[in-house]
C-alpha cells in the first residue's frame, strides 16, 4: 500500500507510482497491484487516484471543448473542420446559427469556405465516431481577424492559470483579446499588431517554461518590458 | 512502411474455441501441442527445374522450385556460388492474396528461409566457382506458396531444402574459364540440411506448427532454424505479441530436438 | 576487435526531441550509427479503409540513407528494410497503447545516417523515445541491442567490422518491466547454449540501454527547466 512517486515527480512511460489500492487515473494504466505511468509528465495524487500530467500529447476532443478549427471540405450538409486532433471534426449546417432566411436556399459557401478560421464547440464525441461540432452559442462563428498561436493543448491550463489568474494577466497587460482552444489553438486580436505579437510571445514562453515556478511574474516582466515601446490602443 | 495488419476474419467465437481448448491441453485439430501435421514430400514434380520439391504439411501447400544458372560473382566473394531465394504469396492461395510485388510477409519468410540455408552453409558455394571473379552459378530458390493453412515457413524451408537436396545440374568441367558440359547429371553439392521449426505462444501455451486458425488467433511466434549438427542458424520473432526470455530458451530446446525429427524424414525421402 | 571487454556496450548517446515538425523525435549515436526517429500521431488516417475500429493503425518505415554505408546504397526500400521496417513494428507495437486512438494512425520513420552494425537495435532505441516525446501513451519504454559470436566466443554489441567476420548476429530488442522480448533474429551459427549466453548478454545489455533512455527522457524535461532560468536573466540583462 505504497505510493511510490513523489507529487510533482517527473514520470516517463513504465514508471511504477504506487501499489496497492489506488485508483489508476488520467495517463496512468493498471497492471496486477501496481500502477504505472504511460505518458512522460508530472505525476501527481489526487485522493487515492494517481494521474500523470502530460507534457506533450495529441489533442483528444471532449464534449463542451470551444477549439478553434480550419474548414478543409464542404459537404452536403456541412462543413469538415481540421481541429488538429487526430480525428476530422463535422460542423453540420443544422448546427449553425439560422437567420431566419430559409436554409435550404443556403449556400453554405457564403458562411464558410474551406481554409476559413472558426471557434466551435464540441457537442459530442465518442471512440466510435468523429466529433460532432457548434456554432450556436456566444463568441461562436467565423475569426475574421487577430493572431493565431499553436501551442501543444496540455499547456493551455497553465495559459489559463490558476482561477484564470494568467490569461488575465495576458490580457490586462497586452491589451488584447485572447481566446484559448482547448485544442491548442489560441486566438490573439488586439488593435495594434505590436500588441498582438508581445501576447503571442508571451504564450510561447509560457509553453516552454510551463513546468516551472514563478512563471506569471517573469511573463509579466517580459510583457511589461516589450510594451514599453508601444503605443498602446485601447 | 509496415503497417498493422487488419484484423483476420475470423470471428471472435471461432477465436474463442480455439483459445479454450488450447487451456485444456488440446489444439482445434486434435494434434499434441508438439505434434506436426502429417507432412508428405514429394520431389521432382517439376521435370523442368534443376529440383523441385512439393510439401504438404496439413492443408498447406508449397511448392519450391531451384533453378540452377550462370552469373557473375560478388564482388566481395568472386569464387562463390550464389544464393538467392524469392517467395511468391501466389494469389491462389488464399482468398486475401493479391497479385503485385511481394509483400512484407511473403519478404520475410523469403528471407528467413534463405538464413537457414546460407548461414547453415547448406550448400557448398565454393564448388560452385567457373571462372573467379567472372563467372559462378547461381541457385535460385523460389518459392511457390500455393495453399495457406498456416506455418507456411516451416513448410517453405523444407521445400526448399527438399529441391535443393534432389536438384541435379549438368556435369561439367571448366577449361580455361569455359564451361564444357558432360552427358550425366549431379547433385548440388550439399554438406547441411537445416530445418525451420516454427512454434506459436497462444495465452501462454506454446504449440508447434501452427495451423491457419491457431495463426489467426496467436500472441507471436518464433521459427528456430537448426542444422544436422543441432546449431541453430537461424532465429526470426513475428506477430506484435511477446516473449519471454525464459520462453525463448524453451522453444529453442524443444527445436533443436523437433528439427532432428523431421530432418530424418525429408533426407529418407531422397534416399 | 576494438578493445572492448567481450560484454561492453559501445558508447551510447541519446537525445530526445531534436526536431520541429515531427509530434515526438530522437537521435541516438550508438558506436558509429547515426539513427534519427520520428513520430507523427496520433493522427487522422490517410486512405480511410486501413483504419482499425478498436484501436490506432501502427506504420513504421526503416530506411537507410545512401550515404550510410560503405557503399553508396540505393534509396529504393530493399527487401532488408521492409523485412526490418515489420519486425521493428513488431517490437514497438507491443508497447504502445494503441486501444486509445481508435481509427488514428501512428507513423513512426527511422532512418539511419551511418550505419555500423546493430541499426535496427538502435533504432528500436531512438524510436521508443520517440513516441515518449510525442506523448504517446506506453506500457513502458523498449531497448535493443544485438549479441553474436566472433571467434568461437559469445560477445556483446558487434561493429560492422565485427559482424562481417563474425559466426553470429542475435538482434534483440527487450522491456524490462514485463520481462519481454519484442524483437528476436539469429542469423549465423551457434549452439544451443552459446545462443542462450548471448540473449542474456543482450537482455541485460538492454536493461543498461533502458536506463540511458530514462536518463534521456529527464534531461530533456528538466533541462528546459533550466534553460528558462537562463533566458529570465538574459532578458533582465537587456
Amino acid at each position: 500500500m505504497t505510493v511510490l512517486a513523489e507529487r510533482k515527480q517527473l514520470v516517463g512511460p513504465g514508471d511504477v507510482l504506487a501499489e496497492g489500492p489506488y485508483f489508476a487515473g488520467e495517463n496512468t494504466y493498471r497492471e496486477g497491484s501496481k500502477i504505472f505511468a504511460s505518458r512522460v509528465g508530472m505525476a501527481d495524487v489526487i485522493g487515492n487516484k494517481l494521474i500523470v500530467m502530460p507534457v506533450k500529447g495529441a489533442y483528444i476532443p471532449r464534449m463542451d471543448d470551444i477549439v478553434l478549427g480550419r474548414v478543409t471540405d464542404i459537404g452536403m450538409s456541412g462543413w469538415q473542420v481540421d481541429i488538429y486532433a487526430p480525428y476530422p471534426a463535422m460542423l453540420p449546417a443544422s448546427e449553425t446559427p439560422m437567420r431566419g432566411r430559409d436554409s435550404v436556399r443556403r449556400d453554405l459557401r457564403s458562411i464558410y469556405g474551406v481554409g476559413d478560421l472558426m471557434i466551435a464547440q464540441v457537442i459530442a464525441f465518442d471512440r466510435t465516431r468523429d466529433p460532432l461540432l457548434t456554432t450556436k452559442g456566444r463568441g461562436l462563428g467565423k475569426v475574421n481577424s487577430g493572431r493565431v498561436a499553436r501551442i501543444n493543448n496540455t499547456k493551455i491550463p497553465r495559459i489559463i492559470g490558476k482561477k484564470g489568474s494568467m490569461i488575465t494577466m495576458l490580457k490586462k497587460e497586452t491589451g488584447t483579446d485572447i481566446i484559448p482552444g482547448q485544442n491548442g489553438v489560441i486566438l490573439v486580436t488586439g488593435r495594434n499588431p505590436d500588441q498582438e505579437l508581445i501576447a503571442v510571445e508571451a504564450i510561447y514562453m509560457i509553453e516552454r517554461e510551463a513546468h516551472t515556478t514563478g512563471l506569471t511574474d517573469r511573463v509579466k516582466a517580459m510583457i511589461l518590458e516589450r510594451m514599453k515601446g508601444i503605443t498602446v490602443g485601447q | 512502411m509496415s503497417t498493422t495488419h487488419q484484423p483476420s476474419p475470423v470471428a471472435k467465437l471461432e477465436q474463442k474455441t480455439v483459445r479454450d481448448l488450447i487451456l485444456k491441453g488440446k489444439r482445434i485439430d486434435d494434434r499434441g501441442l508438439l505434434d506436426y501435421r502429417p507432412l508428405t514430400i514429394m520431389l521432382g514434380t517439376v521435370e523442368k527445374a534443376n529440383g523441385s520439391a512439393q510439401v504438404y504439411l496439413g492443408k498447406t501447400k508449397v511448392l519450391a522450385g531451384v533453378k540452377i544458372q550462370v552469373g557473375t560473382p560478388f564482388p566481395d566473394t568472386p569464387d562463390e556460388g550464389i544464393l538467392t531465394v524469392n517467395a511468391e504469396f501466389v494469389p491462389l492461395a488464399y482468398p486475401t492474396f493479391e497479385p503485385g510485388p511481394p509483400d512484407e510477409n511473403s519478404i520475410e519468410l523469403a528471407r528467413v528461409v534463405d538464413r537457414g540455408i546460407r548461414e547453415s552453409k547448406a550448400i557448398d558455394v565454393g564448388k560452385m566457382c567457373i571462372d573467379p571473379g567472372k563467372k559462378v552459378f547461381v541457385i535460385f530458390v523460389d518459392v511457390y506458396v500455393l495453399d495457406h493453412d498456416g506455418n507456411l515457413i516451416d513448410a517453405a524451408g523444407m521445400a526448399a531444402l527438399g529441391a535443393l537436396i534432389s536438384a541435379k545440374m549438368q556435369a561439367y568441367e571448366v577449361k580455361n574459364g569455359e564451361i564444357k558440359y558432360k552427358d550425366h547429371m549431379i547433385p548440388l553439392p550439399m554438406q547441411n540440411y537445416p530445418v525451420p521449426i516454427t512454434s506459436v505462444k497462444l495465452d501462454g501455451s506454446v504449440v508447434v506448427d501452427p495451423c491457419l486458425e491457431e495463426e489467426q488467433v496467436m500472441s507471436c511466434r518464433l521459427t528456430v532454424t537448426t542444422d544436422k549438427n543441432d546449431n541453430i542458424c537461424a532465429m526470426q520473432k513475428g506477430g506484435l505479441g511477446v516473449f519471454t526470455p525464459e520462453e525463448i530458451k524453451q522453444i529453442v530446446s524443444s527445436s533443436v530436438n523437433k528439427s532432428r525429427e523431421l530432418r530424418e524424414k525429408i533426407l529418407s525421402k531422397v534416399n | 576487435m576494438d578493445g572492448r571487454r567481450l560484454d561492453e556496450l559501445r558508447p551510447i548517446k541519446l537525445e530526445v526531441g531534436v526536431l520541429d515538425k515531427a509530434d515526438g523525435s530522437a537521435y541516438i549515436e550508438h558506436g558509429r550509427n547515426k539513427i534519427l526517429a520520428a513520430v507523427f500521431g496520433p493522427r487522422e488516417t490517410q486512405p480511410k479503409h486501413i483504419a482499425l475500429a478498436d484501436r490506432a493503425v501502427v506504420r513504421c518505415r526503416y530506411h537507410m540513407a545512401p550515404f550510410s554505408t560503405d557503399e553508396r546504397k540505393s534509396p529504393a526500400p530493399s527487401r532488408r528494410e521492409q523485412e526490418l521496417s515489420k519486425v521493428i513494428r513488431e517490437s514497438l507495437e507491443p508497447s504502445i497503447l494503441s486501444e486509445y486512438f481508435p481509427r488514428s494512425t501512428i507513423d513512426l520513420f527511422i532512418e539511419v545516417l551511418q550505419a555500423d552494425a546493430g541499426t535496427r537495435c538502435a533504432g528500436i532505441t531512438a524510436a521508443s523515445l520517440a513516441l515518449a516525446d510525442a506523448g504517446i501513451p506506453l506500457r513502458e519504454l523498449v531497448a535493443g541491442c544485438a549479441a553474436g559470436k566472433i571467434d568461437g566466443k559469445v560477445v556483446l554489441d558487434l561493429s560492422d567490422v565485427e559482424d562481417k567476420k563474425g559466426d553470429a548476429d542475435l538482434p534483440v530488442a527487450y522491456m524490462p518491466k514485463s520481462n519481454s522480448i519484442g524483437l528476436l533474429q539469429m542469423d549465423g551459427s551457434m549452439t544451443e547454449e552459446e545462443l542462450k549466453q548471448a540473449l542474456e548478454m543482450a537482455v541485460n545489455a538492454c536493461r543498461t540501454i533502458y536506463e540511458m533512455q530514462r536518463d534521456a527522457l529527464r534531461q530533456k524535461y528538466h533541462i528546459e527547466r533550466d534553460e528558462s532560468e537562463r533566458d529570465e536573466i538574459a532578458e533582465v540583462k537587456a
